[in-house]
């Protein structure tokens, strides 16, 4: 019998820029593996017959499928397995949590480190994009039927492209002057290039997809209009856009940001290259990100590659409670980041032109598990104490807009804001619309909003040939 | 991109577009506001608008010329375009009948105080206006107000036309002959907002302001618009702009304001010199 090849249980490690250089410039962090790198890794896939990975990805995208046909170096199969149930690939490999979902039940996980799916599904996805005889998307025949789509961040775009295959005619109405979504105006350029989400918004346009941007659906035609002026159906994916702030007495001092208008100010208008670009931000010596999530964690590395001489995170519970995606914790403490754990925000305090100089703190322990399974963190009475800061950046996040609820009678929403809408299909109790992504679940992920945007594109489609 | 379709020069400083937007002309209304971008690298900054043409599809605002962004929007002609023009946004002018209103203009802000005085007289209000300007050169719109109005009265701070004093003196004597004036409506600069606040509040009049702090979405999406209302904090681009003046804490609003002077004079020196450099002219 042939000796089985031993497995290595380590996986590859990814290439990134130096924690140093890093910190100061706004480029991709991680530069991507090579294509024997790529091989190497995807070498390490045992194929197993239990196909965890697949059940652990909120879209089943077919990992051993694509991870085997990379490795015998059949890179045009890889990306039709990869894309056949993910729109976004270059995307979800770079911002999924994977270590929470298919890399989490990836069997070799028991013995060494899963297999890098991420890294692999970002390694298949840029080769694509490089290719210049990509094949042309096969389009049907027009149906003749119209559907709108509002908001073009994930959710929005893959509805859009789903649809515009089927043969439909697609409006999409972005608000902002540029589409994508949080993908555009959240998550920086460092972790995610803006080429890559513009080129997919691309895409969604070479299917015929009318992107109108500048189009805030409620204010111009609401919704009732639009179906009153001959859309056959309407996917609502305007997400969860509207940011919380703590109430605490200080909080609309100078220098305090909420986390969506500091990202915006940053990645969506390029205050980075201020003066270059007309958006100015604050340069600042000490800040303090409030938060421990993924947006907490792109404020912080934003803030340094600002040129920040401190940057901190203030969270309420431990490092393991962190809900941000691990990677992006290690790179975020690899560049110097300060984690000022159990301890919560009390109030901020002014100068005489009322720009903040003070944050007061207290420390905070942890008790018994609360309604969400993570432990409740509790008051440490008499702990006060005070931190020197001049920006603030507050990350605790964020629910749904009210304005496409308020302007459409006969949507059904719940206490948190989100609209209500069927699992399986996104139907809403509204006759001819359909919603899904962060709009219906809260602040969620990118792939779960391109599930349910390719769900409800299978239900709209079939309700519009039925 | 959107057309501006034709352009005037109300004053040197000020400036009147119409922008070719069909989609915002339909739905606009007294009091909104519109979130413009100049071109590609420009900042997203809120006008209030100057009233609109349904039929034409287009969309007037006005504007004066203080930092770099506006000074740009000014070097533009009839027939360039602007990349960005969002809108209708904001909450419209409640323009109920109540019966006498006093409308209070402060400088450029006559621009838009004029569509919500024309819209509360059609509700069959009766319209005392007041505007004020620093002096004759700078004023503009006296015969657009006065159409409006019931009774108009101009001061100018220099006495260069009209009565010499601040708007507040007129607005006094007003409040004092007339008891009943229902509602003042009072926009302009911060300050003046703030002194019409304070000369109303004695006689218990609703006094509404129209709030202009920075933007940045216009939408409701980042918070840098908010205020401190009452015991609440609002953000203006969705809640407002229109407030109950009596409510507004004015020293946050405008400490707030002031959160990017040393970027904005980065801004314009910069302006100033490449005008200078290869423009061949004034900035
Ligand atoms: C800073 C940050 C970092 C994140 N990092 C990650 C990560 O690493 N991994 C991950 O999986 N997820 C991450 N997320 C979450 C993820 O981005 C979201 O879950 C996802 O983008 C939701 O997609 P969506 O399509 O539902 O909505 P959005 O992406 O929010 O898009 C909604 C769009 O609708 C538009 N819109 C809103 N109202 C209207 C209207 N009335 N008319 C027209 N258009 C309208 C908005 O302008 C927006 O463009 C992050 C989020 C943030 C903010
Ligand atoms: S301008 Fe962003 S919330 Fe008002």
């Amino acid at each position: 019998m042939a000796d089985k090849p031993k497995i290595n249980l380590n996986r590859i490690k990814m290439p990134k820029q130096e924690p140093e250089i890093r910190a100061h410039n706004f480029d991709e962090v991680a530069t991507g593996y090579t294509l024997e790198m790529a091989k190497e890794e995807a070498g390490r896939c045992i194929q197993c017959k239990k196909r965890n990975c697949v059940a652990g990805c909120p879209v089943n995208v077919n990992i051993p499928e694509f991870v085997m046909a990379l490795r015998d170096g059949d890179m045009w199969g890889a990306v039709d397995q990869l894309k056949a149930n993910n729109a976004l690939p270059g995307i979800c490999g770079r911002v999924c949590p994977q270590e929470s979902q298919c890399e989490f039940v990836c069997t070799l996980g028991k013995k060494g480190a899963p297999i890098a799916i991420g890294r692999l599904e970002r390694f298949v996805a840029d080769w694509e994009c490089d290719q210049s005889d990509k094949p042309k998307p096969q389009i049907a025949p027009s149906t003749g039927k119209k559907v709108a789509i509002v908001g073009s961040g994930p959710a929005g775009l893959t509805t859009a492209a789903d649809l515009a295959k089927l043969g439909h005619q697609i409006t999409l109405f972005e608000a902002l002057h540029v589409a994508g979504g949080v993908l555009m105006y959240g998550i920086p350029e460092f972790r995610l290039p803006k080429g890559i989400v513009q080129g997919e918004v691309d895409y969604v346009k070479t299917l015929g997809v009318d992107v109108r941007l500048n189009s805030v659906i409620g204010k111009i035609d609401t919704i009732d209009e639009l179906l009153a002026d001959s859309y056959d159906a309407i996917f609502l994916g305007t997400g969860a856009g509207l940011p919380m702030f703590l109430g605490l007495p200080g909080e609309n001092l100078n220098g305090i940001y909420s986390a969506n208008e500091y990202l915006t100010r940053t990645n969506l208008m390029k205050a980075y290259l201020f003066p270059e670009y007309d958006t100015p931000i604050k340069k600042s010596r000490r800040v303090v990100v409030i938060g421990g999530g993924n947006v907490a964690m792109d404020s912080a590395r934003c803030a340094m590659r600002l040129g920040a001489e401190e940057v901190y995170i203030v969270y309420r519970r431990s490092r393991e409670e962190l809900p941000a995606r691990a990677e992006e914790v290690e790179n975020a403490e690899e560049e110097g980041i300060i984690f000022k754990l159990l301890t919560n925000p009390k109030r901020f305090i002014g100068d005489e032109n009322g720009w903040v100089t003070q944050m007061e703190c207290l420390e905070m322990e942890l008790g018994e598990p609360d309604d969400s399974g993570r432990r409740r963190p509790i008051v440490k009475e008499g702990s006060e104490f005070l931190i020197d800061v001049d920006t603030v950046v507050v990350a605790l996040g964020t629910t749904p807009n009210p304005l496409i609820p308020s302007t459409t009678p006969g949507l059904d929403t719940t206490r948190k804001g989100t609209v209500v809408a069927e699992e399986e299909t996104g139907k809403t109790v509204k006759d001819k619309v359909w919603a899904g992504g962060d709009l219906v679940t809260g602040a969620a992920t990118v792939i779960s909003a391109m599930g349910a945007g390719k769900r409800a594109a299978a239900a709209i489609d079939a309700y519009l040939k039925g | 991109m959107y057309k501006i379709m034709h352009r005037e020069d109300l004053t040197p400083q000020i400036h009147l577009f119409e922008i070719e937007a069909p989609a915002v002309a339909k739905k606009a209304q007294a009091g909104q506001f519109v979130i413009l971008m100049v071109d590609e690298k420009g900042e997203r900054f809120p006008l209030t608008i100057g009233g609109w043409d349904r039929e034409k599809g287009s969309v007037p605002i006005v504007f004066m010329e203080v930092g770099k962004t506006t000074r740009k929007l000014a070097k533009l002609k009839a027939g360039d375009s602007i990349h960005a023009f969002i809108g209708p946004l904001g909450i419209p002018t409640h323009t109920d009948n109540v019966g006498t209103v006093v409308c209070v203009a402060g400088g450029f802000a006559t621009a838009i105080v004029v569509p919500v005085a024309q819209a509360l007289k059609d509700a069959g209000n009766k319209i005392i206006s007041v505007m004020g300007f620093r002096n004759k050169d700078l004023m503009f719109w006296e015969d657009k107000l006065k159409e409006v109005s019931d009774e108009l009265i101009i001061c100018t701070d220099d006495g260069s036309y009209g009565r010499k004093a601040l708007v507040t003196e007129p607005l006094k004597e007003i409040l004092e002959a007339n008891k009943d004036v229902k509602l003042v409506i009072a926009i302009g600069p911060t300050i003046m907002m703030k002194f019409a606040s304070l000369t109303t509040q004695p006689f218990g009049v609703k006094t509404l302001v129209s709030l202009n702090p920075i933007m940045v979405d216009g939408t409701g999406m980042c918070g840098c618009c908010r205020v401190a209302i009452g015991d609440d904090t609002k953000f203006v681009c969705v809640d407002g702009p229109d407030f109950d003046a009596h409510q507004v804490d004015w020293d946050v609003l405008m400490a707030r304001q002031k959160s990017y002077c040393d970027e904005e004079k980065t801004s314009v020196d910069i302006w100033e010199d490449y005008c200078r450099t290869q423009m061949g002219g004034k900035a």
